[in-house]
Order: structure tokens, then C-alpha cells, then sequence
């Protein structure tokens, strides 16, 4: 036991002694924090809308009308009058404006007549978000002109009431869970991996095997240094990123705790994994060249960034045997949604088993010699 | 002297020899797919003794260095290190030896007492032996005031005497030293050697050690054996093995012009007992009398007509033993080693 913990002893002391790594395995998160978490999930302000009217009657100043209201209070788009339609969409393809609603001739007069009037409106596709924001508004503004001036006695239109259990969820604090685990992984991919196979290179491992320590002495060391790593950059980011998200969770002492233990959980499980992968390697490039193909394939299908539900099949199968699924899991249950033991009781369970799983597939694969 | 001792005896536990011996070699195997990087090889080490394994690179000695430490399995033949076998009782094995690998793998991040304290802790020192060993390896070594310094601010010379340290604070009984001087300028080589005698001296450890340095051979071993193309060539002391050459004197000789005939008369003068061209006109004389043949070359140089460029007289080195046992010189394989590739790994290989 003395011997695995000098190995303890050992990383715990690099660590402290150089803190780069705890630097670096937080700086990729929080930067994708602050970009991604500020950059999404924001409201489109201030399109710039072409119009034309060709029809000038009083319907079509009610169409002007609803539209400067938008501009002036939910702010979506603002309008730009131009005479000529066939320069508008010009425009609209070459991006000097983003839409162009066109009020085509004999509008009033169909309007007026029931004669199924309609307004054009064209937009840039290639540009989802902002296209989106558009119709949806240009949708509501054609919805409020449809009403009809005097209610009909029967009201047989139904309403849909939304209610949100949780309040409005910014989406810095919606990604602070998927930068948490993701600091854990570059803490567990550098602090272990890399460092394991740079000290394999080195002879470092070479001086440990000719000392009569155990292989399960030297794995357990070296998956605990690992592990203790990862919880420390795990703490460290989740108390970071909640004072820059807003989020109180790191006030509520037992919220905390079961962001702690859920942090254990998945330190281990990350361990397990990386250990089982560089058992074998010798090649100090081998990590290197695995840190991001295993973050694209790993964090992205995790729901971290977008839902689990909205992928196909195949990538949901991957997503069911990510260890950062659960992570992410259980880190919004405790962050979001203050969900307690019982909501990420799963995820925890998933996360002891998997990592004692690898570890346990590991230890036969680790060679005592050279 | 003798050459390629088999070490039945210690093997068998047979006579007084064996306990007397630390280690004992017998037809010792390492294969990698068809490659045979060691190729039975049996020798004896005796208590208190260093023992170097001498040959250029790639000859088999870190493949044999690395067997004895357990840290590659032996594929045929059998080694007992401390009475121990190195396949059926490894663990035991390694409690008792200490080892100095060819790289240094001591940590930069460390201080020199975390380095020495860590690896205390791997061998299981309690606390208080513990900190009484590492001042006592700190003195022998000459590092105590550096013990609190980080390892990467030592230098080559220092960081070599801190691995030595680090293979004692155990108190082995046995030290494996692969290549301890490699990489290390001419004063701080020779500092390490006056360490390691004076290490042999106080502990009485047995160490046994690697090199291509054939100076170090000479002035560190009491006993040398030459291994080249994974077997062991010859055994025995620096004395025993140069007295094994032919001819005790080495005479050096470079003549102002290329002739064919010189081999054969520098072979005619009185007591030459081999003649080994090194490049054109110059010309390495065996001889059982120095003085008198070097009289006779210039005799006979005078008497042709013919100027002698240089001309040296030196003893029979090391050198001339592996010439006389492997038919090439150390120093070429040397030479050739700058351009070695490195083959992959012991271990990784098929």
C-alpha cells in the first residue's frame, strides 16, 4: 500500500509543483464557456428588412404599421422602404439586407374583397438562424392581421399554455456542465495519459519496474494521482464557471456535495477509460493524436451542446456507452434542475461501473516488464 | 583467464563458490521473433566485485543488464541474482538489487530528498531509516547541499550522482549500473567513477555495469567481460585479458607512402606477433618487446630510405583485446554507432 501511495505521492507532487496542467486542462473549457456560451442561444436583434409597396392602400399601411412596431419594441428587424422589387431580392441575395417583405398591388383591394390576399416575403436561407427569426416574426405580425375586427361569439380557437418549471436558462449555464466535464478530460488526458506514456519514453517506468512493487500497487497509484487530478480541475472549474454563469449552486452546501461525489464518479470513469486505451502505447504521439478524435466522439454526441434526441440512431448508440453522457447528465440535474441523489443515481451508478469496468480490463493488460 | 565461463556451479549451488557468488549467468537466451539479441551467455559475478559488461552498441549488454533486473523475461537459460532466480522469484530479486538505468529517469520536478524519499517508499524503508539512508547516500554522493534543489537545476554530472543515490537508498546488495557514465563530460566521469570505488570500498557492494567506454572498463572492474553480437567473446581481469593478446606492446606506426610490402616486413622484425593495417601507411605492430622493435622500425625505415610520419610505443589496451577476440576495434563500432538507427524497443519488438 506504502508503495502505491509514493506513486501518489510522486504525481501529486509534479502537480503542484507545475501548474500548467491545471492551467491548461481549464483554459480550453472556460474559453469555450465564454465564446459559446455568449455567442449562443442569444435573440436576433435588428435584421435589416427590405420593403416594397407596390400597393399603397390602407392595408398595406397596416402592414407598415405592425412592421415599425416590431422594429421599435421587440427590435427583430428594422425596415428599409425601397421602390423597386426586383432590387430588393437583388439585395437580399447579395446580403446587403437579410429579408425583403414585398406588399404586392390590389393588396387592400383583396383584402377587402376575401379574395385570399397574401404578402411576399424573401429570405436568405443560407442563413438559418436569422431567416428563422424572421418568419417566425413575420408569421405572428400576418397571425394579429388575420384577426377578425369584431369576435365571433364562439371562440373555438385553442390555446397552448407553456409552463416552465425551471426559470429561463441561459445558455452559458445550459453549457457549464458539458465545460466542467470537458476540463475533466483534458485534466485525465494530460495528466494521465500524456505524462503516463511521456514517463514511459523516459525510463520512468523503467526505474519503477525494477523495484518490487505490484502491478496492482503501480495501476491503482497511478489511476488514483489521476483521478485526484481530475477532481481537483473538476472543482475548480465548476466553482469558476458558476460565478461566471450566474449559477448559486456552489452555495448550497449539499447540492455540493453530490456535485462532488458525482465529480468522483466521473474522474473514475474518465481514468478507467484513458487507462484502458494507453495500457498498451509506447509512442508519446499516440495521445496526442487520440485527444481530439476521442473529444469530437465523445463530448459532442454527450448532449452537452445539443440534444440527445435530435440525433440519428447510430450516434444515440454511441451517446448510450459515453461516459460523458452521464456526466453531462448529471451535472445539469445538480446545476439546472437541483434534482438531488435521486436524479443522478444512474448516472453515478454508470459512472462507478464503467470505470471500475476499464480499470478492471486494464489491470491484466499492463505489463510488468518491458 | 578464462572465456565464456559456464556457471553451472553457482547454478547448482555446488562448493564453496556459491556463496561467495552474487550472481550467476547460465546460458542465458533473449530472443525477439528471429532475432537473437542474446546468445547464451553464462558468467559469474563474486561478491563485493564490479563486474563490467564491455562491448559496443548493440551487442546484447543492456538486453542482458535488462534480464537480470527482471524488467525483460529471459527466453531461455537461467540467471540467480542474490541466490535468486530472476523468472521464478523476480519480486525477491528486486528487493535486493538497485538500479541504474542507461537514461537519466530521475524527476526535474522533484527536489533531490523527493526523488530519493520517493523511491525509499517504493522499496518500503520505514521513516526513520528512510531519512538516515538518504543522508548517508547524499554524502557519499557529495549532494547534501543540494537536497533541497530541484533536479533540473543540477547538471549532467550531478544528476548522474543523484541516480546513483537513488539505486542505493535502498542499501542493495547489488547494483546494476547500465552505462552510468554515458553522456558525461571527461572530469564528471571520472568523478563518478572515484564515487563508485569508494562506494565498493565502504559498502562492499558487488556492482555490475555496462559500457563501451574502454577506459572505464580498465580502471573501474575487477573483472571485464567482453560481450559482441550477443555472446560473451572473453572473461576475465583488465591484466588477464590484455595478457591474453599476443605481443605485450602496441606500436604505432605511419609511414609517408602506402607500400604492400610493409605488412611483411614489419612482421619479419624481432618479436611481432600480429600486424594490423588501420588506413593507408598506417599500421598497428603487436609486440612482445617495444623498445627493441621500435629500434628495428626505424632501423629499417633508414635503411629503405623511407620517413616515418608518427610513431608511438603504448601498452596493450582493452582496445586491442576486443580487436584480438571480435577481429574489429570498439572504437570503430563507435564511430559507426552515429550513424545507428535505433531498433525498436526490447519488448516491442515481434
Amino acid at each position: 500500500m506504502n508503495r502505491m501511495w509514493a506513486i501518489v505521492e510522486r504525481e501529486m507532487r509534479k502537480f503542484f509543483r507545475s501548474p500548467m496542467l491545471m492551467i491548461m486542462s481549464m483554459m480550453l473549457p472556460l474559453v469555450q464557456l465564454i465564446i459559446l456560451g455568449n455567442a449562443f442561444g442569444g435573440k436576433i436583434r435588428n435584421a435589416r428588412v427590405a420593403i416594397v409597396d407596390k400597393d399603397h392602400g390602407p392595408q398595406a399601411v397596416k402592414v407598415l404599421e405592425a412592421c415599425d412596431a416590431i422594429a421599435a419594441n421587440i427590435r427583430t428587424f428594422v425596415t428599409i422602404p425601397y421602390a423597386d422589387e426586383d432590387t430588393a431580392k437583388e439585395d437580399v441575395r447579395q446580403g446587403k439586407v437579410d429579408a425583403a417583405i414585398i406588399i404586392p398591388e390590389q393588396y387592400s383591394r383583396r383584402v377587402y374583397a376575401g379574395n385570399t390576399p397574401s404578402l411576399g416575403l424573401v429570405v436568405d436561407n443560407t442563413d438559418q438562424f436569422t431567416s428563422s427569426a424572421i418568419e417566425g416574426e413575420m408569421q405572428s405580425l400576418v397571425n394579429a392581421l388575420n384577426q377578425p375586427v369584431i369576435q365571433p361569439r364562439l371562440v373555438n380557437n385553442i390555446a397552448l399554455k407553456v409552463v416552465e418549471l425551471y426559470p429561463y436558462i441561459q445558455y452559458m449555464k445550459f453549457l457549464l456542465s458539458g465545460s466542467i466535464a470537458l476540463a475533466m478530460y483534458i485534466s485525465v488526458m494530460i495528466g494521465g495519459g500524456m505524462l503516463y506514456i511521456d514517463d514511459k519514453a523516459r525510463g520512468v517506468h523503467e526505474g519503477y519496474l525494477v523495484t518490487p512493487i505490484t502491478k496492482l500497487e503501480l495501476v491503482m497509484g497511478l489511476n488514483i494521482a489521476g483521478a485526484i487530478k481530475a477532481v481537483l480541475s473538476g472543482i475548480s472549474l465548476t466553482v469558476i464557471g458558476s460565478l461566471m454563469a450566474g449559477l448559486g449552486t456552489i452555495f448550497h452546501p449539499w447540492a455540493m456535495l453530490q456535485m462532488i461525489i458525482l465529480i468522483v464518479g466521473i474522474s473514475i470513469a474518465f481514468n478507467g477509460m484513458m487507462f484502458l486505451m494507453m495500457v498498451r502505447v509506447d509512442d508519446p504521439l499516440v495521445p496526442r493524436a487520440m485527444f481530439g478524435v476521442l473529444n469530437t466522439l465523445l463530448f459532442f454526441p454527450s448532449g452537452a451542446i445539443y440534444p440527445i434526441a435530435a440525433f440519428p440512431a447510430w450516434l444515440r448508440g454511441i451517446a448510450f456507452v459515453d461516459p460523458f453522457t452521464y456526466a453531462i447528465h448529471g451535472l445539469q440535474s445538480i446545476l439546472l434542475k437541483d434534482g438531488g441523489f435521486t436524479a443522478i443515481r444512474n448516472d453515478l451508478l454508470f459512472l462507478f461501473i464503467f470505470g471500475t469496468g476499464t480499470l478492471l480490463l486494464a489491470t491484466p493488460l499492463f505489463k510488468r516488464t518491458l | 583467464m578464462s572465456v565464456a565461463t559456464p556457471a553451472t556451479n553457482a547454478i547448482n549451488g555446488n562448493g564453496n563458490a556459491a556463496g561467495r557468488q552474487a550472481i550467476a549467468v547460465e546460458n542465458i537466451v533473449k530472443r525477439y521473433g528471429d532475432f537473437e539479441a542474446v546468445k547464451g551467455v553464462s558468467f559469474e559475478v563474486r561478491e563485493g566485485e564490479i563486474f563490467g559488461l564491455l562491448g559496443p552498441n548493440g551487442a546484447g549488454k543492456s538486453t542482458l543488464i535488462r534480464m537480470m533486473t527482471t524488467l525483460i523475461p529471459v527466453t531461455a537459460g537461467r540467471a540467480l541474482v542474490a541466490g535468486h532466480d530472476v523468472t521464478k522469484d523476480s519480486d525477491e530479486v528486486r528487493r535486493m538489487i538497485g538500479v541504474i538505468p542507461q537514461a537519466m529517469t530521475s524527476d526535474p520536478d522533484l527536489t533531490v530528498e523527493e526523488n530519493l524519499s520517493i523511491y525509499a517508499k517504493l522499496y518500503s524503508v520505514g521513516r526513520a531509516e528512510r531519512e538516515k539512508n538518504i543522508q548517508e547516500v547524499l554524502e557519499a554522493v557529495d549532494l547534501l547541499k543540494w537536497r533541497t534543489a530541484q533536479t533540473k537545476t543540477l547538471s549532467g554530472g550531478m544528476r548522474r550522482r543523484l541516480e546513483i543515490a537513488r539505486g542505493l537508498v535502498h542499501n542493495p546488495q547489488i547494483f546494476f549500473l547500465d552505462e552510468p557514465t554515458t553522456g558525461l563530460d571527461p572530469v564528471s566521469r571520472i568523478a563518478v567513477w572515484e564515487m563508485l570505488n569508494n562506494l565498493k570500498k565502504r559498502r562492499n557492494l558487488t556492482m555490475l555495469l555496462t559500457t563501451h567506454y574502454m577506459e572505464e572498463a580498465d580502471r573501474l572492474c575487477d573483472r571485464i567481460a567482453i560481450v559482441d553480437h550477443g555472446k560473451l567473446v572473453a572473461l576475465g581481469t583488465p591484466v588477464e585479458l590484455k595478457r591474453s593478446v599476443p605481443g605485450s606492446n602496441v606500436v604505432e606506426v605511419q609511414f609517408n607512402r602506402e607500400d604492400d610490402n610493409w605488412p611483411q616486413r614489419l612482421r619479419a622484425l624481432q618479436g611481432v606477433t600480429d600486424v594490423q593495417s588501420q588506413s593507408a601507411g598506417v599500421y598497428r605492430v603487436l609486440t612482445s618487446n617495444g623498445s627493441r622493435t621500435t629500434t628495428q622500425l626505424v632501423e629499417m625505415a633508414a635503411s629503405l630510405g623511407e620517413k616515418l610520419t608518427s610513431l608511438s610505443v603504448q601498452n596493450t589496451t582493452l582496445d586491442d583485446v576486443f580487436v584480438h577476440y571480435t577481429g574489429r576495434q570498439l572504437r570503430d563500432e563507435q564511430v559507426k554507432a552515429v550513424n545507428f538507427v535505433m531498433p525498436p524497443r526490447p519488448g516491442v519488438q515481434p
